[in-house]
């Protein structure tokens, strides 16, 4: 079975020998274990564009193959890298706490401690008492699970309401635009027991660790290249069976697909859970590499970038969400970092630092209008030529 | 000899009866001049009292310069002047009584009178009887302000003097409840008091519940029997009231118990007894839990090397032994019982006040969120396609009202000129935007989404080019500044009234538009099948460009009306653009009235979050969104649904 899957989709292999590949290339150049040609802050870069391109084949799986335009998918990215960053706060912060406290005379207890990191941790907004959410964030294995439950089930139940009562189309985009902008709005308070707009920082530093950052980048980008090659070959197995057929076949004609006894609700049920839950894990792996997570990145606009770099890589192909968004998020931080040369055009000096962002909005029109199979779409030309030669 | 002396009695009597005739206010200070000259805070009342009673109208003067300390006294007959400084260091005198000059005098002949700041004091409140029968009305009213500031027993008096004489009719209310409030505060007799609080019980002015609140402000009283005082009530420990540590807490404060050892303290104890690696016995490294530390300082205090700890058993047993009241400051029970009474009355119509008034703050923010919505109820809801552009035109609406204002400095003007350019300016966008994208995407609404999202994103980055990302004014004009207020709790601005009356104009332009143009009778054939209006005549190109201009430009109009409240900025319209779908999407896609009620639904909804929740708006939109998804659940097509249509393309 999972032979003849392979053997049906070259594309797959191909794919995970270029990802093989990119990672030895990334570590050979690195400053952790090769040359120190690429900077632990761009193997971090690197990283967090793999944890991207692994949501956007979640989001390709959901737009792309089943036809749901989901705007929410980075509610679930945020929870991931709440989840985890709870467990990687409180361990660190205990840390500190108890190698400050054993410094006294008398040996600390577990109150002592307790209300010690309980004020490192929730002294920014004021208070000083752990949230009931937290009573789980000194393990790793439960924060661990978190990262895929907590997405998954507020999937499921948001699915299952949004399903049920047959919300599709555009209506279901702007319910999941208001779950996210609602969860980011919750998120913001500091009564949400988060950190309010303060968020959870200091996410970099692995607790217990001593390895110096240049390794630890490293770590994290293995391990998001592993999730990344893992993610792919799972949707692309999904797609590929029965399964994937039904979905597509929802995707262009739910009717028809309803009326032929599957259950919609349940396969789209399914497909949004399953595509929540790789969200939650891409985010668990993206924010220990930004080093910090906070309400902003759950608002509604991240949610719509992830539908543009799909749209532009070509949806209902997976390598090209994956294109789609290294390609963007790579040109768009080089742009808005500042290392583009400005363009003097004698009366107005260009800066692409103000102008990337009309120039990415006007670009996703005009592939919108032109090029509705985007970046993904050239390399189905150039793969199907030379078939229709041989027919 | 005799007639000499004769003549001079004559001359001097002659001279008294002629001072007598001309100069009155000095010859009432002169007849307080012992009590003047020694003024201290305990003895000058009744000089003071005198010369407000001589009802002369130069007293206010005397007062004023006495309290500014420029009253002299010539030492050589006595007699009190106002004088000002010569170049030669010498001072000229002029008289209270008409202004004359008196001759000059060096200042070693002169006495300078300086009261003390207890005497300035009780001038200050004397001259307050003159201020409050000041024949300028404007003064009359400071006067009352100052006293409304600072009430103090001693004016009660002369401000009930003053109403009799009171002939401006605001003034005389003002005096009238001024006297009533500071009747019940400081008036001597209780019956009065009382009839006071009873009188204007229920009012809902802000002072007089200022004034109730200090009457009836309690202290808590540790006793062992009930005390012989104005009890309010008896607080049982353990309720939510007095908690049983806070109770202790006052009872350590008040001396009668002995002070809980703090964790600290007792870490503190442990720390100065280490003796060889062990307290009291216990080796140091094995105190890493609570109860080990306790066991040992328990060991510390049985050998008398610190106190011993209060125990749960002690505390009880001390509680046990005193009883808590809460004891009114003020000692006359039935004032306090009068005025708990008009107090509960009062919040009870404040309550109900602010009922009205949250309704109708709801009410305004209903109006601003159908403003929004309305272009998209056209460009939405009777075109099917989504444009999240629809927050930009928006911005670009308020951006215009802005650079109207830029070149037309009066508001009024520039106001009645930006909203046309305003509606112009987006209708000419919103027609660029059908003509150039969404034509092309007719049958794929998810893509129109993006597309539209695509614009919204460049027009963002647009506007942020071209006028910055800090916040831009839109001035109201000075006609629309203010609110009308209805009394102490409910009031409303104009602004809003206007957004009010702004949303209710384009209903019925709405309305006018789709049930009597021609323009409407197409659309709403195009709308419901585009093939057989085709075969009509009707060209559905022309109708979706125009429906879609016209959506587009009732949001350019909506933005300046935003723009007056709110802050015009780049991103002013994602701020709107979720709200706007969800109006549209709960009220019933395709029906005004649905977005009305739609409108009117969330905003109720949202103000009734923030009056439970009032610290917390964030909260309010939060539970907004879970209301919406879960009210979609049980009403998919919205408040008010279109027959034969699902929530779904």
């Amino acid at each position: 079975m999972n032979r003849s899957f392979i053997a049906r989709n070259p594309s797959v292999l191909i794919f995970l020998a270029i990802l093989a590949l990119f990672t030895l290339v990334v570590t050979v150049l690195s400053e952790g274990f090769g040359v120190g040609l690429i900077s632990t802050s761009f193997v971090k870069v690197l990283g967090k564009t793999l944890c991207l391109c692994l949501i956007a084949i979640a989001m390709d799986l959901i737009w792309g193959y089943t036809g749901i335009l989901s705007l929410g998918h980075f509610a679930f990215f945020g929870l991931g890298g709440y989840m985890i960053g709870m467990w990687l706060m409180y361990e660190r912060t205990r840390l500190i706490v108890v190698n400050s406290l054993s410094e006294g005379v008398l040996p600390p207890t577990p109150e002592e401690i307790t209300a010690g990191i309980g004020n490192q941790i929730f002294g920014v907004v004021g208070s000083s008492d752990f949230p009931l959410i937290w009573a789980f964030a000194d393990s790793l294995v439960l924060q661990l699970t978190f990262v895929v439950l907590v997405p998954g089930l507020l999937a499921l139940v948001f699915g299952w309401l949004a399903f049920r009562s047959r919300v599709t189309g555009v209506y279901l985009s702007i319910l999941t635009q208001a779950m996210t902008l609602g969860l980011s709005l919750y998120l913001f308070q500091n009564a949400s027991g988060l950190r309010g707009n303060n968020g959870l920082s200091g996410l970099q530093n692995l607790p217990g660790v001593t390895a110096p950052q240049s390794v630890v980048s490293l770590w994290f980008f293995w391990a998001s290249a592993l999730a990344l090659g893992l993610g792919y070959l799972l949707i692309a197995w999904v797609v590929s069976g029965k399964f994937g057929s039904v979905i597509r076949g929802i995707r262009d004609n739910e009717a028809r697909v309803r009326f032929l006894g599957y259950s919609v609700e349940t396969y789209k049920l399914v497909v949004f859970t399953l595509t929540a839950c790789i969200a939650g894990i891409a985010g668990a792996l993206y924010y220990p590499q930004a080093g910090i997570i906070n309400p902003a990145e759950v608002a509604p606009i991240a949610s719509i970038y992830l539908a543009v770099w799909v749209a532009i890589g070509g949806r209902g192909r997976l390598y090209g969400a994956v294109i789609g968004t290294a390609f963007v998020s790579l040109v768009s931080s080089w742009f808005t970092g500042g290392q583009a040369p400005d363009v003097p055009l004698g009366f107005y000096t260009v800066k692409w630092v103000d102008w990337w962002l009309f120039l990415l909005g006007l670009s996703f029109v005009l592939v919108t209008l032109y090029a509705p199979n985007g970046i993904g779409g050239l390399i189905d030309l150039l793969k199907r030529k030379p078939r229709e030669t041989d027919v | 000899m005799k007639t000499l002396l004769l003549a001079l009695c004559f001359a001097l009597s002659l001279s008294t009866w002629l001072s007598a005739e001309t100069t009155p206010v000095q010859d009432v200070l002169q007849s307080q001049r012992a009590l003047i000259e020694k003024s201290s805070r305990r003895t000058i009342g009744p000089a003071i009292d005198a010369l407000v009673v001589s009802g002369l109208p130069q007293m206010q003067n005397v007062l004023e310069v006495w309290q500014a300390k420029d009253m002299w006294q010539r030492r050589a007959d006595g007699l009190f002047f106002t004088a000002t400084k010569n170049a030669d260091g010498t001072y000229t005198l002029q008289s209270f009584d008409d202004g004359a000059d008196a001759g000059t005098a060096a200042s070693t002949d002169l006495k300078q009178l300086k009261p003390n700041s207890g005497v300035r004091a009780m001038i200050a409140t004397a001259l307050v009887q003159f201020q409050l029968s000041d024949p300028d009305p404007a003064k009359r009213a400071d006067a009352l302000n100052s006293i409304a500031r600072d009430p103090e027993v001693a004016l009660l008096k002369p401000l009930r003097a003053s109403i009799a004489s009171e002939t401006d009719a605001n003034v005389l209310a003002r005096k009238t409840r001024l006297e009533r409030l500071m009747t019940m505060a400081y008036d001597s007799d209780i019956p009065s008091r009382v009839a006071a609080i009873t009188e204007m019980s229920g009012d809902l002015g802000v002072d007089f519940r200022a004034t109730l609140n200090p009457i009836l402000t309690t202290t808590r009283v540790i006793s062992q029997t009930q005390p012989d005082a104005n009890v309010a009530q008896e607080v049982l420990v353990g309720s939510d009231a007095l908690t049983h540590k806070s109770a202790y807490a006052l009872l350590v404060a008040a001396g009668d118990a002995p002070a809980e050892i703090t964790a600290d303290a007792r870490d503190a104890a442990l720390q100065a007894n280490i003796e060889g690696g062990r307290i009291a016995g216990f080796p140091v490294a094995q105190l890493s839990t609570e109860a080990a530390r306790d066991r040992a300082y328990d060991a510390l205090a049985a050998g008398d090397l610190a106190p011993p700890r209060v125990t749960q058993a002690d505390i009880d047993a001390s509680l046990a032994n005193f009883r808590f009241f809460d004891v009114y400051t003020e000692p006359s029970q039935a004032v306090t019982t009068a005025a708990e009474a008009a107090l509960v009355e009062s919040e009870t119509r404040v309550a109900f006040s602010q009922a009205a008034d949250l309704g109708l703050d709801a009410l305004s923010l209903a109006s601003i969120y159908f403003l929004a919505a309305i272009g998209l109820a056209i460009t939405f809801g009777v075109m099917g396609v989504i444009n999240m552009a629809h927050g930009e035109f928006i911005m670009m609406g308020a951006y215009t009202g802005y650079v109207v204002q830029l070149f037309v400095p009066n508001h009024t003007a520039s106001i009645l000129l930006a909203v046309p350019l305003a509606f112009a300016v987006t209708f000419a966008a919103g027609v660029a935007l059908e003509r150039l994208v969404v034509r092309w995407l007719y049958h794929r609404p998810l893509e129109t989404l993006l597309a539209t999202f695509g614009v919204s994103i460049a027009l963002q980055q647009l506007a942020k080019n071209i006028f910055g990302t800090q916040a831009r004014p839109l001035t109201s004009p000075a006609w629309l500044d203010g609110a009308w207020v209805i009394n102490d709790v409910v009031a409303i601005s104009y602004i809003r009234i206007a957004i009010f009356i702004l949303a209710l104009l384009f209903l019925a332009l709405f309305l006018f538009i789709m049930k009597r143009t021609r323009l409407g009778l197409e659309t709403r054939a195009v709308t419901q099948n585009p093939r057989m209006a085709a075969s009509m005549g009707i060209n559905p190109d022309r109708v979706n460009m125009l429906s879609f201009g016209l959506g587009s430009g009732i949001a350019g109009i909506a933005g300046v009306a935003i723009g007056l409240f709110a802050k015009v900025t780049s991103e002013m319209g994602s701020d709107y653009i979720v709200q706007s779908f969800m109006t549209v999407v709960v009220g019933g896609v395709g029906n005004i009235w649905g977005t009305l009620a739609g409108a009117v639904m969330i905003g109720g909804f949202q103000k009734g979050v923030e009056f439970l929740n009032p610290s917390n708006t964030l909260a309010a939109q939060t539970y907004m969104i879970v209301f919406i998804i879960i009210f979609i659940q049980f009403r998919p097509r919205g408040i008010i649904a279109l027959k034969g249509r699902a929530a779904g393309d």
